[in-house]
């Protein structure tokens, strides 16, 4: 299958801090594809480099057959490649509605008063219906997630990439955002997610990577690599740090 | 057809919009309650609160924090000098002309400060304001460093008496903060203006959402030196006189304007014209303190600054949120029940 999107040979440092050192990762078109790794591995780093809020130190961003790797961090939006902030980063003197539609109106080069019944409808499925007029700095963290979601979804992404957004929610919650995810999924869009919810994560997605030491040490079938004897390593490592 | 509907009003905006129209009713009348005294005054928080608001757009709404506007003002106020005096125009049109000129000339003002980050950005406008003060001393036509007053046939052309003259002034300095004004709710309630406030809020979520924050900064740095340019115009046809120093002072055009921002409240349309009447009220009743007042008013800065940094007008809307004018989408469900406030 060709790729949608792939990083290839990609390397950041922040400092002394090697984030990225030669990272190689493809996402196939139509794919869900998980990543693990510890605190600081360099998981949200990864987004912000395709996504064009981080530049790279070297490698290059590959959508669609284009490279990326210049170009600004709308252009790329507007071209299909979505992400949720894994802090969230709400517009926070607008409305929880006007949020959304900014990123349905400017994510996906639509006239404002198109995406309304989009925009209502969105919110409905992220559970934020009710707070559609709020404003959106007063939420909760679980509602500036969801929101998150919302924006994301309304830019109407070909690529979604996802920072931790099952954190913090209910069994009964973390349910409904899978089942939404994988109806998101169904509609052909392709997904990376990075969480540590791993359950939830096992439920959707196809392939399981671990970033881990700058470095993608394993990838593959998710309950393989998930009970492979590295990533037994990296969180035990984790555990008896802790 | 659309399922739900989007409202822009709310109660406090219709009581809001009321207001704002009874009160202008009442200060177009003005010439027939006030006496010259009043209207000079009048005429003069009319320029702030355009000026405030210009500011307010460029800091406030695109981030553009510059402490160099008065360029623009000082090059209004000359353009109008040099297209009377020089190509023989008549006062008013000129204002008219002072502002797109002024709007041109933004353009590669933009393009050099816009390579400058955050406060060096800031300098850098400064600078620019700089530059343009000494290029206005060196046009000797316009009087050099001393300054040039407005020829009396251009003032008389304008109006043949003082009082029609001194009435001319007042309601073209009311019509302008108007135009300037309702250009500002307009362009916030555009497709624009959705973009603008989502980059006051947060320009990384902006860029990530799809929205050209450059190219929107750049589009309203050159909206704002074009209505600068028309207010500094005004200001110095009501002079009748002009300097490099009065044109291009940073304390006038830029300190008290940043002043009236800071304490109305920076990012919200309504907070420059709460802050002209805090900033005049002050200035009124402090004024026979001498330079007591200065200190006074930067004492009231510091704790607005510290206690409510988003100025008065910030404070009500978090208490009450209200809005004056009706800027804001509220959603409306069709079938559902209006979710909450
Ligand atoms: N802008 C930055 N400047 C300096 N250091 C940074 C910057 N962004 C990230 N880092 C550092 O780079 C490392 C990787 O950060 P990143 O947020 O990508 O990790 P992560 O895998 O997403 O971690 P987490 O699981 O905690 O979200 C961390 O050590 C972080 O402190
Ligand atoms: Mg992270």
């Amino acid at each position: 299958m060709a790729s949608i999107l792939s990083l290839e040979n990609i390397s950041k440092r922040f400092g002394a801090v090697v984030v990225a050192d030669g990272i190689d990762l493809a996402l196939d078109q139509g794919e869900a594809l998980g990543i693990i790794g510890p605190n600081g591995a360099g998981k949200t780093t990864l987004f912000g480099m395709a996504t064009g809020t981080v530049t790279p130190d070297a490698g290059r961003i590959v959508y669609d057959g284009a490279d990326i790797t210049r170009l600004a961090p709308e252009r790329r939006c507007r071209l299909g490649l979505a992400r949720s902030f894994q802090i969230p980063q709400p517009f926070s003197g607008m409305t929880v509605f006007e949020n959304v539609v900014v990123a349905a109106a400017f994510g996906a080069g639509e006239s404002e008063r198109a995406v309304y019944d989009r925009c209502a409808d969105l919110l409905d499925r992220c559970g934020l219906i009710d707070k559609a007029n709020k404003r959106a700095g007063g939420l909760t963290l679980l509602d500036r997630k969801r929101l998150e979601l919302a924006r994301a979804l309304a830019t109407k992404p070909r690529v979604l990439l996802l920072d931790e957004v099952a954190g913090g929610l209910t069994e009964h919650e973390c349910g409904t955002l899978v089942e939404l995810i994988k109806t998101v999924r169904a509609g052909g869009v392709s997904i990376i997610w990075i969480e540590h919810v791993v359950h939830a994560l096992l439920a959707v997605v196809d392939r399981l990577a671990v970033l881990h030491g700058g470095k993608i040490i394993a990838s593959g079938d998710p309950h393989t690599v998930i009970r492979s004897p590295q990533v037994e390593e990296i969180y035990m490592g984790i555990a008896a740090d802790a | 057809m659309s399922e739900h509907r989007v409202e822009h009003a709310t109660r406090s905006s219709q009581v809001g919009v009321a207001l704002i129209a009874v009160t202008l009713i009442a200060l177009a009348l003005a010439p027939f309650w006030g006496d010259r005294q009043t209207l000079r005054l009048l005429a003069e928080v009319y320029a702030f609160v355009a000026l405030a608001s210009l500011w307010n757009l460029l800091a406030g709404y695109a981030g553009l924090v510059s402490v160099g506007q008065q360029a623009f003002v000082g090059l209004g106020g000359y353009l109008l000098f040099a297209l009377v005096i020089m190509f023989d125009v008549h006062p008013v049109l000129a204002i008219f002309i002072a502002g797109p000129v002024a709007a041109i000339i933004a353009i590669p003002v933009a393009a050099l400060t816009f390579r400058l980050r955050g406060a060096y950005f800031a300098i850098g406008t400064w600078v620019v304001a700089e530059v343009f003060r000494l290029l206005a001393s060196q046009v000797s036509v316009l009087g050099g460093g001393s300054g040039i007053s407005l020829p009396a046939a251009a003032v008389i052309a304008m109006a043949p008496t003082r009082q029609a003259r001194e009435f001319a002034i007042y309601w073209l300095a009311l019509a302008l903060a108007v135009i300037v004004l309702v250009a500002i709710v307009v362009l916030l309630r555009s497709r624009h203006g959705l973009a603008l406030t989502a980059i006051r809020d947060n320009e990384t979520a902006a860029q990530s959402n799809g929205i050209g924050v450059v190219r929107i900064k750049y589009i309203v740095y050159v909206l704002v030196a074009f209505g600068t340019a028309m207010i500094g115009a005004l200001i110095f046809l009501q002079k009748l006189r002009i300097s490099p120093d009065t044109a291009f002072s940073v304390n006038d055009w830029t300190a008290f304007v940043i002043f009236i921002t800071v304490i109305g409240g920076i990012g919200r349309i309504e907070g420059p014209i709460i802050g002209t009447i805090i900033f005049f009220v002050m200035r009124q009743t402090l004024s026979d303190l001498g330079s007591m007042y200065l200190l006074i008013m930067g004492a009231v800065a510091i704790v607005v600054m510290l206690w409510a940094p988003k100025g008065v007008w910030g404070l009500i809307v978090e208490r009450y949120g209200w809005q004056a004018l009706p800027l804001q989408r509220r959603l409306v469900l069709k079938d559902k029940s209006r979710p909450d406030a």
